[in-house]
């Protein structure tokens, strides 16, 4: 790095300040521009038919701060640090200190100087002034440092730190439910978090390393969902006998919506997976004689532990697990066992994959998702490949499903729409693709996080998009993006390979 | 969408009058199809230039119907009631403010991944469709809105029979907007520079730089035409439907991107001719089958035309590369 040396002495280049001014001038003029109409104005329901409200304080108050915060974004790339904290801190200091000072009394005049009518907005606004603060402290000590090399470094060290990362978090994972602070809350999260791990590293099958691009995945989970609420209410069959089943079901739809889309790539087949799965969906809704349409299904069965289960009584009058066992029964155990359930079921699919990219099959799959028509020279039958990845795939969604049905209880299609596909999806590519690990992490900071955030309810999806689209732009790649090879010519070149 | 596209006639009351029930249908659709059109062209535009779906588009023609909406109000409640004056400034208004978005969209979200793996792209555009959804939800609410008729009334014929075919004044109204938009935006692209540049970064945007055109502010300008077109799009949705709700945007994207591959994707008239097949499709679907599964029949041709004909009616067969 060159830089790194020539900043040693800093020679800054003088600032042109005519042109910041209108660099920000222009961005402030395309916030208001946007905001202008969706936020100038409000549509209001009032009785008799619609009424319109006029917001323009916030719209001056965006159009105000976009000037000011592109013009620091500005001073910060130029490396003029001090300015940048001084501005960050002080905007930070003063909506902060309106925001706590107008605590509890909305309407008074304290209330009048925040910048916007939500809490939420005004405290984002401080905290992201804070953090353009810290990130000029931060470069200004270190003498600016290229972010995204640091990230690739960070990418690098996090997957030669898995070897001994997983078998921690995994070691977490198991001992979770008994900490002292594993309440139900936590442990309902927790459920949530590794069903969505398990649909991740499910997925990861298809786009991560079979490299086709799924949009459509909720689809297999629907389909084990439906698999196991409709045998086990029609047929009475249990958790365990159904699970195979449901399994097998959503790999055949899997083969099903893989052969006509077998010629189809990149864009192309996300567009028709993300067809079929709506599909699948209006299906449900409206075959209301087999499905019970949007009613949705109630009274699924619960799962039980080698027949035991897990209620204060059995109805049939059999043993359950708290008497098996002689403990005092806890409406906690049914929690912690699912949690064990899905913990095994997402395992068992790691585990699945990490074995599988060894087998011919799964190399197959990789050189698939590198060159098509290289594969087809060598004698890899595409179609094949392609059929396997599909319905390997979509059996892992297929037991998350059956597993969903059996811990709600109740399910219906609202249950699976294609915001769920694309939350997948995004936990696949938002981790790196193909990246085991980075599937844990995405799945933790996507779902985990924001459930802690209820609160934020409405702004949660917002942020949720935000967040997709920051970190493709600032890592387009994924936040953990680093391909292992997965064959080595010697034993020598340990070192992993850096993708480029 | 909401289902009263079988309008002026359900199928129970059709028995005997075959001939102007088709009819009917033939005007719905065709309505219908120039909506899905004009959301069809900005897919197709995008596409054709950097080689992605802009998922976030058919989140444009959603914004276009709300800034529609917004403006219909305002000029409401200013007394502004001569409907052509009325409908005149708010067909500007929706352009100009929905343009920004388009604009906006492309500078933060593709512009920096122009050179990243598609998939990124596209996981942008996924967000993005998420976030703008959201947004509008937050600042407008999540109630449908509904807006009492614009242009109401129309022309009948076959009175002489009990069902009365309409061609209402709202129909005629969408259609010339149309083929006006069409004849306009035709004579953009052949004619006008812009247009040429549009023509030179869609074959090969490197040549394209190297000849000295703007390749920036080329493809920031499609993204400018086609959420223009995206808005009227929206503006003709919400006096044709008379409601709209934040969530319209999804269901009108996918079709119009259906559409898009039907004409052939990169080809702006297949784009329009894909766009009028879809709108006849779902209104004859409707019509003589079953109104709950017409988005099912979207996505089926959908699915049969990749299989039998990828390149659509009107596309240029993709070579493949090694």
């Amino acid at each position: 790095m060159t830089e790194r040396s020539a900043t040693t002495s800093p020679v800054l280049p003088p600032l042109d300040a005519v042109g910041i001014v209108r660099e920000a001038g222009l961005t402030a003029f395309v916030v208001f521009a946007l905001t202008f109409s969706l936020v100038g104005f409000k549509v209001e329901d009032v009785p008799g038919g619609l009424d319109i409200v006029t917001r323009f304080d916030q719209v001056l108050a965006a159009t105000v701060l976009a000037f000011t915060g592109r013009v620091v974004l500005i001073l910060l790339h130029k490396r003029r640090h001090l300015p940048v904290i001084l501005v960050g801190l002080a905007i930070a200091a003063v909506i902060l200190g309106l925001v706590v000072a107008a605590r509890g009394a909305p309407e008074s005049a304290t209330a009048a100087w925040l910048p916007f009518e939500s809490v939420v907005v005004n405290v984002l606004v401080a905290v992201a002034a804070l953090v353009l603060a810290g990130r000029a402290a931060w470069s200004a000590w270190r003498r600016d440092v290229g972010v995204s090399d640091e990230a690739v470094e960070l990418a690098a060290r996090v997957h030669k730190a898995a070897i001994f990362l997983g078998p921690l978090m995994l070691g977490f994972a198991v001992v979770l439910p008994f900490l002292p602070f594993a309440d139900r809350r936590l442990l309902d999260i927790a459920i949530l978090v590794v069903t969505y791990v398990m649909l991740g590293w499910g997925l990861n099958i298809v786009v991560g390393l079979a490299g086709l691009l799924d949009l459509g995945y909720v689809a297999f989970y629907a389909v084990g969902a439906y698999s196991y609420a409709l045998l086990a209410i029609n047929f009475d069959l249990g958790f365990w006998v159904c699970l195979p089943f449901a399994g097998i079901m959503a790999a055949f739809a899997g083969i099903l919506l893989g052969f006509p889309v077998l010629r189809l790539r990149g864009d192309y087949l996300a567009i028709v997976t993300l067809g079929f799965g709506e599909m699948i969906r209006v299906i449900l809704l409206n075959w209301y004689e087999f499905t019970k349409g949007p009613d949705g299904i109630s009274g699924i069965p619960r799962p039980t532990l080698f027949g035991l289960p897990f209620t204060r009584t059995d109805p049939d009058g059999g043993e359950t697990f708290h008497s098996f066992f002689g403990l005092t029964y806890s409406p906690l155990d049914r929690i912690i066992f699912l949690y064990y359930l899905i913990l095994i079921l997402a395992l068992v699919t790691n585990f699945f994959t990490m074995r599988i990219r060894r087998l011919p099959i799964g190399r197959a799959w990789e050189a698939l998702r590198e060159d098509e028509v290289a594969c087809r020279s060598i004698g890899i039958n595409p179609r094949n490949t392609k059929l396997t990845a599909f319905s390997i795939g979509a059996m892992f969604g297929g037991f998350g499903g059956s597993f969903f049905a059996t811990r709600q209880g109740f399910i219906s299609p609202e249950s699976f729409t294609f915001i769920e596909s694309a939350i997948i999806l995004a936990i696949v590519v938002l981790g790196g693709m193909g990246s085991q690990i980075g599937v844990v992490f995405a799945a933790i900071l996507l779902i985990g996080l924001p459930e802690f955030f209820r609160e934020l309810q409405q702004y949660r999806m917002l942020a949720f998009g935000a967040a997709m689209v920051a970190i493709m732009v600032w890592r387009p790649r994924g936040l953990l993006a680093f391909r292992d090879p997965t064959i080595r010519l010697s034993d020598h070149d340990t070192a992993p390979e850096k993708q480029t | 969408m909401p289902a009263n596209v079988t309008r002026g006639g359900s199928p129970v009351n059709c028995k005997g009058f075959v001939m102007e029930y088709f009819l009917q249908q033939l005007i719905n659709g065709l309505t219908l199809g120039m909506i899905y059109g004009l959301i069809a062209i900005g897919y197709t535009m995008v596409y054709g230039i950097i080689g992605m779906i802009n998922f976030a588009h058919g989140e444009i023609f959603m914004i276009g119907a709300f800034v529609s909406l917004i403006t219909f109000l305002l000029l409401g409640a200013l007394g502004i009631t001569w409907i052509p004056l009325a409908v005149l400034v708010v067909l500007i208004a929706t352009m100009l403010f929905t343009s920004v978005y388009g604009w906006t969209l492309e500078r933060v979200a593709y512009r920096p991944l122009r050179d990243s793996p598609r998939l990124a792209a596209l996981i942008t555009a996924i967000g993005m469709s998420i976030f703008l959804q959201n947004y509008v939800q937050l600042l407008q609410g999540a109630r449908i809105k509904p807006l009492p008729p614009v242009i109401s009334g129309g022309f009948r014929f076959m009175k002489e029979s009990d069902f009365v075919v309409t061609l209402s004044y709202l129909q005629v109204f969408i259609i010339l907007l149309t083929i006006t938009l069409m004849l306009v935006f035709t004579y953009v692209i052949n004619r006008t520079s812009f247009g040429r540049a549009q023509r030179a970064c869609q074959q090969d945007l490197g040549m394209a730089a190297l000849i000295g055109i703007n390749v920036d502010r080329t493809i920031s300008l499609t993204f400018v035409t086609g959420a223009s077109l995206a808005s009227v799009a929206g503006l003709m949705f919400l006096m044709n439907y008379g409601v709209i709700d934040f969530y319209i945007g999804f269901l009108a994207g996918i079709k119009a991107f259906t559409a898009a591959v039907l004409g052939g994707i990169g080809s702006l008239p297949g784009a329009m001719l894909g766009g009028l097949l879809i709108g006849l499709i779902e209104a004859f679907w409707s019509a003589y089958f079953t109104v709950e599964y017409k988005d099912v029949a979207a996505f089926a041709i959908l699915v049969l035309v990749l299989i039998f004909r990828p390149t659509g009616l009107l596309g240029k067969p993709d070579i493949e590369k090694v």
